[in-house]
């Protein structure tokens, strides 16, 4: 891990202007992120963690502070494609294929036919969809869905992953199966995690890194860095030190909770 | 599939092919129901020709020195069909279905003309409902083009800037409330004020009519795709043409059919309409026209099945077209 920060938020704010008065979504940020981090995001509804995300993404945009993202302006780094985004839903195409749709940012990006057709297969194999580019969305299920859609994220080889909340929608033993899998790909791609949680155990599992979020104004309440080993089997989870972490991080929670 | 029989085949149990059991289903679900229905239609129009045409069948009759109830016409004047008929079955009933020119001709009548001016009569003779159809049919088809077009980039302008979305939306529903029958007149005099005569001024009310459905369903499809989806192609900082080509466009297909299906009926509607107050001497509309003139009720019947069986076949060909393309965009399974 270097010490260069990837992603530095310092001061950021950002209020929404909404028909009952101002929302202050997030309230005074301070985060740094170094290369290679897996960082999760977690708390209530309403703490901020996806605007957060979507803050990094130049999605939306920040009303004070500053924010960079590998030494640019989010804006810059959109543009840079920097970072691949992984939304709670799948959202493929039902119109093209599996490959056609991790081909899409290709298409746009602006790459060669043939550097397309290595990229689309080289990320499926990386998530494990070998042999299923010519099939369509509907064809599979849930869970390889945002696999596929995983793979349109990281076709294009940004350094950075935001995901938000992407396996929020599957059941758990998939859910699990995907945070092995996850796991695996970041130590093989040594990409900069953002992972915006609902689930503690999803969390610590992941994460090098814990940032606890609470809600009414969004702030950071804890930043926990985890003394996990980076290798991680599942049953890890039945350790010491992950359940202490876990309670951690339940603490986190619920003080921000009770703060507001 | 499996290779092995399912344990509980539908009709396994009744002593038929599991085959069999399927066709029956398949037609108890999709024919039947059909076929009854149309033969409901079919025996109360048979039924209600001896009423409607009772008046005629009993002046026939008596002209022809048969007995018949109240002697004296003006005695039969004030009567309705219903009564003649039940005071003259008999003579209601033979002469209900062979009339020239009934009030209501029966099914058959109305068939036997259909087969001899479609299929007996060439279809350059001026008498052929092919020829007519094909009159109507040319200028329907070239107004649905130009409707189509003009309401596919409205709907883009709607989509695309807020000024067209705030402007011409308001006049397209304004548009459309306006009675067709008199604005159709209208539109006639002007393009022939203008030297413009014969298929173009149908083309135009027929576009008038169709371009509404489909500017309706393109801007509901346009915007279908929801906030995340444009938000993914923002992250690719994809431009507005790439959202609009990869994105936009293909999600409003099913949209797009939808409304061609609305469109083609209103358009075959405008066209036929677009005939009747010139005075055309071809089309549908001018075979309807004609018809009533000269209380043909023959003929108006069979040019109106000639349009109902014209917009069954068009809507049946667009519906075709898209499960084609859309089994071909895999978004039907």
């Amino acid at each position: 891990m270097t010490a260069q920060p990837v992603i530095r938020a310092k001061d950021l704010n950002l209020t929404f202007q909404t028909n009952d008065g101002p929302v202050h979504a997030l309230k005074d940020v301070d985060l740094d992120v170094s290369k290679g981090e897996f960082v999760s995001f977690i708390g209530p509804s309403g703490c901020g963690k996806t605007t957060f995300l979507r803050c990094v993404a130049g999605l939306e945009t920040p009303t004070g502070g500053s924010l960079t993202v590998d030494g640019m302006t989010p804006d810059e780094a959109r543009k840079a494609r920097a970072y691949g985004y992984v939304f709670q839903a799948a959202g493929l195409y039902p119109w093209r294929t599996i490959g056609g749709n991790i081909r899409l940012p290709l298409e746009i990006m602006g790459y060669s036919s043939s550097e397309k057709a290595r990229r689309v297969k080289e990320t499926l194999e990386l998530v494990d969809l070998a042999g299923f580019e010519k099939k369509y969305p509907w064809q599979l299920s849930g869970g390889m869905q945002q696999r596929a859609s995983i793979a349109r994220a990281l076709s294009f080889d940004a350094p950075i992953l935001l995901m938000d909340e992407p396996f929020g929608a599957l059941d758990e033993i998939v859910r699990d199966r995907l945070n092995e899998e996850l796991l695996k790909l970041w130590d093989r791609t040594q990409k900069t995690m953002l992972f915006v949680t609902h689930s503690i155990p999803e969390a610590v599992y992941l994460s090098t890194k814990i940032v606890v979020m609470s809600p009414r104004p969004g702030r950071i309440s804890d930043v926990i860095d985890s003394p996990l080993p980076k290798e991680r089997p599942l049953d890890i989870r039945d350790s010491r030190e992950f359940i202490e972490v876990a309670h951690r991080v339940r603490e986190g929670l619920r003080a921000g909770m009770e703060v507001a | 599939m499996s290779n092995t029989a399912p344990l509980a085949a539908q009709g396994a149990g009744v002593g038929r092919s599991g085959r069999v059991a399927l066709w029956a289903r398949g037609f108890s679900r999709g024919l039947a129901p059909v076929l009854t229905v149309v033969a409901a239609i079919l025996a109360l129009w048979y039924l209600a020709c001896i009423p409607m045409n009772a008046p005629q069948s009993v002046l026939t009759a008596s002209r022809a020195d048969i007995a018949v109830d109240p002697e004296s016409p003006s005695d039969r004047r004030g009567m309705s069909g219903t009564a003649l008929a039940l005071r003259n079955p008999g003579v209601a009933l033979s002469y209900a279905y062979v009339q020239d020119r009934p009030k209501l001709p029966a099914p058959h009548q109305v068939s036997v003309e259909l087969w001899n001016s479609t299929a007996v009569l060439a279809p350059t003779s001026p008498r052929s409902l092919i020829y007519h159809a094909w009159v109507t049919l040319s200028a329907t088809a070239l107004g649905f083009a130009i409707g189509t077009g003009l309401g596919i980039l409205l709907a883009v302008g709607i989509v695309h800037s807020r000024v067209m979305d705030m402007s011409v939306m308001p006049w397209a529903i304004i548009s459309q409330t306006i009675p067709i029958i008199a604005i159709a007149p209208m539109i006639i005099v002007v393009l022939y004020s203008v030297g413009i005569q014969g298929l173009i001024p149908k083309a135009v009310i027929s576009a008038y009519l169709s371009f509404f459905p489909v500017i309706v369903g393109m801007v509901k499809g346009l915007r279908s795709p929801d906030s995340m989806q444009l938000d993914l192609l923002r992250t690719y900082g994809a431009k507005k043409s790439e959202m609009f080509w990869k994105l936009r466009l293909p999600s409003s297909m099913p949209y797009l059919f939808a409304s061609l299906k609305i469109g083609f009926a209103a358009s075959l509607v405008g066209a036929i309409v677009g005939e009747l107050p010139t005075g055309a001497s071809a089309g549908l509309g001018a075979r309807l026209l004609a018809g009533s003139y000269y209380g043909q009720t023959i003929q108006i019947w069979s040019a109106l099945f000639a349009a109902a069986i014209l917009a069954a076949l068009s809507v049946g060909l667009i519906g075709a077209l898209e499960r084609v393309l859309l089994r071909r965009m895999g978004m039907q399974q």
